[in-house]
């Protein structure tokens, strides 16, 4: 690893002030992704602001439903008795994401920080627009790795079949932010202009011409928590993860489903896909469509189909464009059953 | 509880330093230095300068001794424990916390030491493979490994041994394919999962003290 400082805070506001001094400043939680590519060179900080001591760690219900603090680990909020209860599928998918271990070790916050795991990416011999400059050192602005995408034409079987650019085809890793974009999360956030929320669906973006950029963040924000509206999805939830082993790998595609049933009915879906595109892919239409229909293997289809207009394959993971929505429709099946 | 104060200046001739001390020289950066680092330039010695420069202190506690120890920030829980404490029976397997080898616990919870920056731990008790026989009794896990040949060359074993002590604390051993799922983050080559999870399940089901 390369030398860096290292300053230890203990408020938010220390948090946002010491990131907004130095260029190259990174925040510091469980960095399990974030010392991963530092040892990698694929970031070259110039200091990290460790903010693992932050009071932000609490689960708590509030007037609306339920507050995560961005500093909870990830095993804490999954095993917690009020999410198990209320948001099973946020539950499920953060226990089908990484090691017992890394979920000790991995925040809220952290995780949707995460960067993506595109070997491309992760190799700074290898063509990349997403790896952006150098940020500290004697090649401080230099491009980190030649430039250019070596996923589209090349090794792309875990990319994104959904949103893609001709900068990027990279998809984010993240199990827990499929839950969270399902269940309509809201995401809070400090910054040097003050404290603001949004929605959980705009945190993450597209990659359009900036694939450098993963989220909407200003420079210097903070996550501070995330919260959960109360919903009547717990009774008919279900993650379902597809990958190449039984556990601890990144999903090809993965489903979060919520279904609010009455009788055989589907009075509310939602619906996120995860493995697929640059961001969780909330689909909306498919909802829509379920919506007010008896929940029966033909409108499933139906509705994985209308999930699956714009998608598109870039070779090696055309086999995600039959993957996906069968999964679509295995993943509603068991949403339906389980009660 | 027992005090240790240690300074440790591992010898890393050629580790790369800051660049400002590459290209300031020595004299410049006198007049900032505190006396460790100027003791460091009366020996001629640049290196130690800028380990003395970086260096940072942390307060830890492992396998129940308090330590004072004085470290850079890129150095990893898992480097500090095997290359400034000689702590090596915690191993480095893939290093990028993928194979588990390195598994330690921290206040408690099993962690990749090799994706925690030894500064993180500050306040903190750590307990490595070290750390759990009491004497020369053995910790029921370990003993369970033996019995069920839960390995062959046994370089991944420390790391199972603290994974599995922790996996049954947090609840997650009731079933075998309970174990299979929350052991799935320690990688064993030699292929001696069944034998693990026999292990397991028998410290497990005796409900000894853990």
């Amino acid at each position: 690893m390369n030398p860096f400082q290292f300053t230890r805070v203990t408020t938010p506001q220390a948090a946002v002030s010491t990131i907004s001094k130095t260029a190259g400043t990174y925040f510091l939680a469980g960095g399990t992704n974030l010392i991963d590519l530092i040892k990698r060179e694929v970031i070259i900080p110039e200091q990290l602001v460790d903010i693992t001591k932050l009071p932000l760690a609490a689960i708590e219900k509030t007037s609306s439903g339920i507050r995560i603090g961005a500093m909870a680990k990830n095993s804490a909020v999954a095993d917690h008795e009020l999410i198990k209860k209320h948001f099973p599928l946020l539950s499920m998918a953060l226990n089908a994401g990484a090691s017992a271990q890394l979920r000790n070790m991995a925040t809220v916050g952290g995780n949707m920080m995460q960067r993506t795991r595109c070997s491309y990416f992760y190799d700074n011999s290898m063509p990349c627009n997403k790896r952006g400059p150098v940020q500290s050192g004697p090649d401080k602005g230099q491009p980190n790795g030649p430039g250019g995408c070596g996923a589209i034409g090349g090794s792309n079987r875990m990319h994104a079949i959904f949103g893609a650019s001709a900068k990027c085809i990279a998809v984010h890793p993240s199990d827990m932010c499929i839950a969270l974009a399902a269940l309509d999360a809201t995401v809070n956030i400090t910054g040097p202009k003050g404290d603001r929320s949004i929605s959980f669906t705009e945190f993450h973006r597209l990659p359009g011409d900036i694939p450098q950029k993963d989220n909407t963040l200003a420079p210097a924000e903070l996550i501070t928590s995330v919260d959960l509206p109360t919903n009547a999805f717990a009774e008919h939830s279900y993650y379902l993860k597809v990958r190449d082993r039984a556990s601890y790998a990144f999903a090809l595609v993965s489903v979060g489903v919520g279904l609010e049933m009455k009788g055989k009915i589907i009075q509310q879906a939602r619906l996120a896909m995860g493995g697929v595109a640059h961001k969780p892919w909330r689909l909306s239409e498919a909802e829509q469509f379920l919506k007010g229909k008896e929940a029966s293997e033909f409108n499933f289809k139906q509705a994985a189909t209308l999930a699956m207009a714009s998608a598109k394959g870039y070779g090696e993971n055309d086999f995600k464009l039959t993957l996906a929505p069968n999964s679509i429709v295995e993943a509603l099946q068991i949403a339906t059953e389980n009660a | 509880m027992e005090q240790e104060n240690l300074t440790n200046e591992p010898e890393r001739p050629n580790a790369s330093r800051r660049d400002f001390l590459k290209q300031s020289g020595v004299l410049a950066a006198i007049a900032l230095t505190p006396p460790v680092a100027i003791a460091a330039v009366d020996q001629g010695l640049d290196q130690k300068l800028a380990t003395a420069f970086e260096q940072q202190p942390l307060r830890v506690q492992i396998n129940g001794v308090a330590k004072q120890l004085s470290v850079e920030p890129r150095v990893t829980l898992l480097d500090l424990l095997r290359e400034q404490l000689h702590l090596t029976g915690t191993k480095k397997g893939c290093d990028h916390g993928q194979c588990g080898a390195c598994t330690v616990h921290l206040d408690g919870q099993r962690i990749n030491s090799c994706l925690t920056l030894a500064l993180m731990t500050e306040g903190a008790k750590v307990t490595t493979i070290e750390g759990l026989a009491s004497g020369d009794k053995l910790h029921p896990m370990q003993e369970a490994f033996i019995k069920h040949d839960g390995f062959q060359c046994g370089y991944c074993t420390p790391g199972q041994i603290m994974s599995a002590v922790a996996c049954i604390g947090e609840g997650h051993a009731d079933t075998p394919e309970q174990v299979r799922e929350y052991m799935s983050g320690n990688i064993c080559r030699c292929g001696a999962y069944a034998n693990i999870v026999e292990a397991v399940m028998e410290v497990k089901n005796k409900g000894g003290q853990l």
